[in-house]
C-alpha cells in the first residue's frame, strides 16, 4: 500500500493494521517524550486547497510527533490560487523532495489524480477531496467505535451505527459507509430523502427517514455537519424544521440503548444537528474523536511512510 | 478526360466491381477489370457515401489552440467524412450572417470537406433574445440548422418562436436538451456511480424532459427538430413515441455514448468527461437498438477538442467534451456492424444519407450510382487498429478511444473526385 486515497479500496487486513498501529502509538501521546524517531528525514507536506485547520493541524502533529520535517503549503493566497494547475503544483513539491503529500481538495478525486498521474512518485494521503471520501475521519471514527465497544480488539462486527444528516454531499459519510462495512458493522444512514444519494440502494446500508426510529437500535451514532446553504436549494424547508426532525437534542438522546456513543466529525453546529447538552453529554465522544485522529494519522504516514502493510517493501 | 477507376470495389459491401470516377462525378459501375483509367486498387474494400457530421465543434474562431477549420477538415476527412456540420459556440459566436461566412470561408480555404456551419438559435448563446436566423438563412451559408448547443434553449416560450420561426425557410432546431435547473454543478450520470464517487450527477429526467417538452412544443406548432446526443433509454421511447405519431422529429447518437459508460469515471480522468455524461450499459443497449431499427437517425460526433490544460487536471474543472472525427465509423462498425445489429447500408444511411437529408447538405448522402457525386470514402472492414496521440491530425488530443483495439479503417476518402485521404494520409 502506497497511498491512502479511500476505504472503499482498503482492504480490512490494512484498516485492521492501521488501527491495531494506532493503538501502539498512542502509547507515545502518554509519554513526557512524545516523540518517535521514525520519520526523521522524511518530509510531509500538507497542500490545502480548502481552509481546514483542524484536520491540518492534526495531520501536522502527527507528522512532527514521528520526527518528519512539515511543510504547510496553503493554496490560498498563493500561486495556486492565481491558476496554478495540480500538475505544476504537484512538479514544484517533487522538486522539493516531499515524500508525503497529505491534502485536502475541494475537488472529488483530486487525491486519486495526484497518486495516479505519474507527475510524482511520494505517498499521497487524501485529507477530503469534494463530496467523495475523508478516509483518515472515518479511520478515527472506527477507532473510537472499536475502543469503546470492542475494547480496541478484532473488528466491528455487530456493531450498529446510524449517520445522520446531508449522506449526499458528504465525504465523511461515504468513507464511514465503506469503512464501517468492511470491518463488519451494519451502517443505516438517516436523512431526508432530498439529502441522500438517488441511487442509495447500491450502498452497503439500511436507509431511513425517521430518527426516532432508528435510534433504539445503535450503538453509536454519528451526527454530520448540516450546511445552512442547502436550505436554498430547497433540500429542506427551514434550519429550524432540519433541527426539529433530524437533531439530536436531550429528549433523543434518551432513546440510545445503554453504552450507546454519540459521535460528530466536526465542526458543529450546537443546537442544529445536535444540542450543546448532547454535545457536552456523558454519552458524547467528540473530543476523544479529536486525540484519536492524531493517532491514527501517525499509523498512516508511518506505516505509509516507515513501516510496511501487508510485507510490502519500505520505500 | 481522365478517369480514376477504383478497382474491386464493394459498394455498401456488396459484390465486387469497377467504380469509375471523371470530373468529380461517378461515371459507371462497371464488371471487375473493365474500368478504363487510372486504377487504384481497392480488392476486399467497402465503399461508403461520403460521411456527414452533423455535430462537429471546429473552435475557430476563438480557440485555435484546441481546433482550426483547417485542422478539424483534416481529422474529418482522415475519419471519412466529406461534409461537417460546424457547431456555433465559437467566439464569437456564430450568430450572425458575418460568422457563418467566415467559418464557410475557412472551410473552403482548407478544402478537405464540405464545411457548412450551424448557427445559433440566440444571441450569444445567451438563450434570451432570437438570433438574426433569416439573416443567416439567406446568406453565402446558407443556414438552416439552428442550435445552442452546450447550451439548451430551456426558456420554453423562446424554443416555441424558434421551431415557428424557422419554418418560412425551411429550417431546423437542433437542441442540446439538459434542463439547467436539474443539472447546477453536475458532472457525471446520477447513478450508482456518482454515489460512490462524490461527483454532482446530471440525472437522465434532466435531458427526457426537455426532450418531451420539445416534441410537445415541435407537435404544437408543426415545425421540425432533432434533439441532439440522446443519451438514455427514457430520451429513446420518447423520440419513438413522438414518430408513432408522427411529428417531424429527428434524433442523434453520438459513438461514445453508444460504447462508453460512466464506470470510467471511476478512473477520475477527466478525458471521459463528456456533456452529456456517459450513461449506463442499459442505456447503452437501449441508443443501440433505437440506432438499429431508425428511432435514432444518425450518429453525430459531438467532436469536442479541448487542450491539454483543460484534461489534464482535476475532474471538476476539466472541460467536458472528447474528440470523435477519427474514431466514428470504428466505434459505429464495433458497437453496430460487428455485432450484427446493422448491416453496411444501414451504417451508409445513419452516417450519411439521415444527417445529408436533415441538413440538407445538397450533394452528399447520395447514392453509389453513376451520375451522382463522388463523394466517397473507403474503407478496408478487416484492419484493426489503436489510434495513438501522435497519429491524431486534431490539434488537441482528448480521444477516450486509446488502447481499445478498433475495426476497420478509412483508406480512402474522395470529394468531388479529388482524393481528400489517400492511403489513411490527408492527400493535400
Ligand atoms: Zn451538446
Amino acid at each position: 500500500m502506497k497511498h491512502l486515497l479511500s476505504t472503499h479500496d482498503l482492504s480490512k487486513e490494512n484498516a485492521l493494521n492501521i488501527l491495531d498501529t494506532a493503538r501502539m502509538l498512542s502509547d507515545v501521546s502518554d509519554r513526557t517524550i512524545r516523540k518517535l524517531p521514525t520519520l526523521r528525514g522524511r518530509t510531509v507536506v500538507n497542500l490545502f486547497y480548502e481552509d481546514s485547520t483542524r484536520t491540518r493541524i492534526s495531520f501536522e502533529a502527527a507528522a512532527k510527533r514521528l520526527s518528519a520535517d512539515v511543510i504547510n503549503f496553503s493554496a490560498k493566497g498563493s500561486s495556486v490560487s492565481k491558476g496554478e494547475s495540480l500538475k505544476d503544483t504537484a512538479l514544484t513539491l517533487k522538486a522539493m523532495g516531499a515524500d508525503a503529500i497529505v491534502m485536502r481538495h475541494h475537488a472529488s478525486g483530486a487525491a486519486h489524480i495526484l497518486a495516479n498521474s505519474g507527475w510524482i512518485d511520494a505517498t499521497v494521503v487524501n485529507a477530503g477531496d469534494g463530496l467523495h471520501e475523508h478516509p483518515t475521519q472515518a479511520l478515527l471514527d472506527a477507532y473510537t467505535i472499536r475502543h469503546h465497544l470492542r475494547a480496541n480488539e478484532g473488528d466491528l462486527s455487530g456493531v450498529r451505527v446510524a449517520i445522520v444528516g446531508d449522506i449526499l454531499h458528504s465525504r465523511v459519510a461515504r468513507s464511514n459507509i465503506w469503512l464501517l462495512n468492511t470491518l463488519g458493522a451494519h451502517v443505516t444512514v438517516v436523512a431526508p430523502p432530498t439529502l441522500l444519494p438517488v441511487a442509495v440502494n447500491s450502498l452497503p446500508v439500511e436507509v431511513s427517514y425517521d430518527l426516532d426510529s432508528v435510534l433504539g437500535k445503535v450503538d453509536a451514532v454519528m451526527m454530520l455537519r448540516i450546511q445552512h446553504e442547502r436550505m436554498h436549494d430547497a433540500y429542506f424547508p427551514s434550519i429550524r424544521e432540519y433541527a426539529s426532525r433530524y437533531g439530536l437534542d436531550k429528549g433523543r438522546v434518551q432513546l440510545l440503548p445503554q453504552g450507546s456513543i454519540v459521535m460528530h466529525p466536526g465542526p458543529m453546529n450546537r443546537g442544529i444537528e445536535i444540542s450543546a447538552e448532547v454535545a457536552d453529554g456523558e454519552n458524547s465522544v467528540i473530543v476523544e474523536q479529536v486525540s484519536n485522529g492524531v493517532n491514527v494519522r501517525m499509523a498512516v504516514l508511518y506505516l505509509l511512510l516507515g513501516g510496511a502493510i501487508e510485507g510490502e517493501e519500505k520505500q | 478526360m481522365s478517369s480514376i477507376v477504383l478497382r474491386g470495389v464493394r459498394p455498401l459491401n456488396a459484390d465486387p466491381v469497377d467504380l469509375v470516377i471523371e470530373s468529380g462525378v461517378i461515371k459507371d459501375l462497371v464488371k471487375v477489370g473493365a474500368g478504363q483509367g487510372e486504377v487504384i486498387d481497392c480488392t476486399d474494400l467497402i465503399a461508403l457515401p461520403g460521411l456527414v457530421d452533423l455535430h462537429t465543434h471546429l473552435r475557430e474562431p476563438g480557440r485555435e489552440d484546441a481546433e482550426t477549420v483547417a485542422s478539424g477538415s483534416a481529422a474529418a476527412a482522415l475519419g471519412g467524412f466529406t461534409c461537417v456540420f460546424a457547431m456555433p459556440n465559437t467566439s464569437p459566436v456564430a450568430d450572425t450572417a458575418g460568422v457563418v461566412e467566415q467559418i464557410l470561408r475557412l472551410g473552403v480555404q482548407a478544402g478537405l470537406v464540405d464545411v457548412q456551419p450551424i448557427g445559433a438559435v440566440t444571441v450569444d448563446q445567451k438563450g434570451e433574445t432570437l438570433a438574426e436566423l433569416g439573416a443567416m438563412a439567406d446568406s453565402a451559408a446558407a443556414v438552416r440548422i439552428f442550435s445552442d448547443d452546450g447550451h439548451c434553449v430551456s426558456d420554453p416560450l423562446l424554443m416555441r418562436r424558434a421551431l415557428e420561426y424557422v419554418k418560412a425557410f425551411d429550417g431546423i432546431i437542433a437542441q442540446h436538451a439538459q434542463d439547467p435547473k436539474l443539472t447546477v454543478g453536475s458532472q457525471m450520470h446520477e447513478g450508482d456511480v456518482s454515489a460512490r464517487l462524490g461527483l454532482r450527477g446530471w440525472p437522465a429526467v434532466a435531458e427526457e424532459s426537455i426532450i418531451a417538452r420539445d416534441c410537445l412544443l415541435a407537435e404544437h406548432v408543426d415545425s421540425r427538430y432533432h434533439a441532439l446526443h440522446i443519451t438514455t433509454a427514457g430520451s429513446v421511447e420518447i423520440i419513438r413515441s413522438a414518430k408513432a405519431k408522427g411529428l417531424k422529429v429527428t434524433a442523434e447518437v453520438t459513438p461514445h455514448h453508444l460504447l462508453l459508460t460512466d464506470e470510467l469515471a471511476t478512473t477520475y480522468d477527466p478525458v471521459f468527461k463528456v456533456n452529456p455524461p456517459l450513461r449506463t450499459q442499459a442505456d447503452v443497449d437501449a441508443l443501440r437498438l433505437g440506432l438499429a431499427d431508425g428511432t435514432i437517425d444518425l450518429v453525430g460526433t459531438d467532436h469536442a477538442p479541448h487542450t491539454a490544460e483543460h484534461k489534464q487536471c482535476e475532474w471538476d474543472s476539466a472541460a467536458f467534451g472528447m474528440l470523435g472525427l477519427e474514431t466514428a465509423l470504428s466505434v459505429v462498425v464495433l458497437t453496430m456492424v460487428n455485432t450484427g445489429l446493422m448491416t453496411w447500408a444501414q451504417l451508409a444511411d445513419r452516417m450519411s444519407f439521415a444527417p445529408a437529408r436533415i441538413g440538407n447538405a445538397k450533394n452528399h448522402g447520395r447514392p453509389i450510382a453513376a451520375g451522382e457525386p463522388a463523394n466517397l470514402t473507403i474503407v478496408d472492414p478487416k484492419v484493426i487498429w489503436q489510434i495513438t496521440p501522435d497519429q491524431i491530425a486534431s490539434k488537441s488530443k482528448n480521444t477516450p478511444f486509446l488502447e481499445i483495439d478498433l475495426p476497420c479503417k478509412v483508406i480512402h476518402t474522395l470529394l468531388r473526385g479529388e482524393f481528400t485521404v489517400k492511403n489513411s494520409k490527408v492527400n493535400k
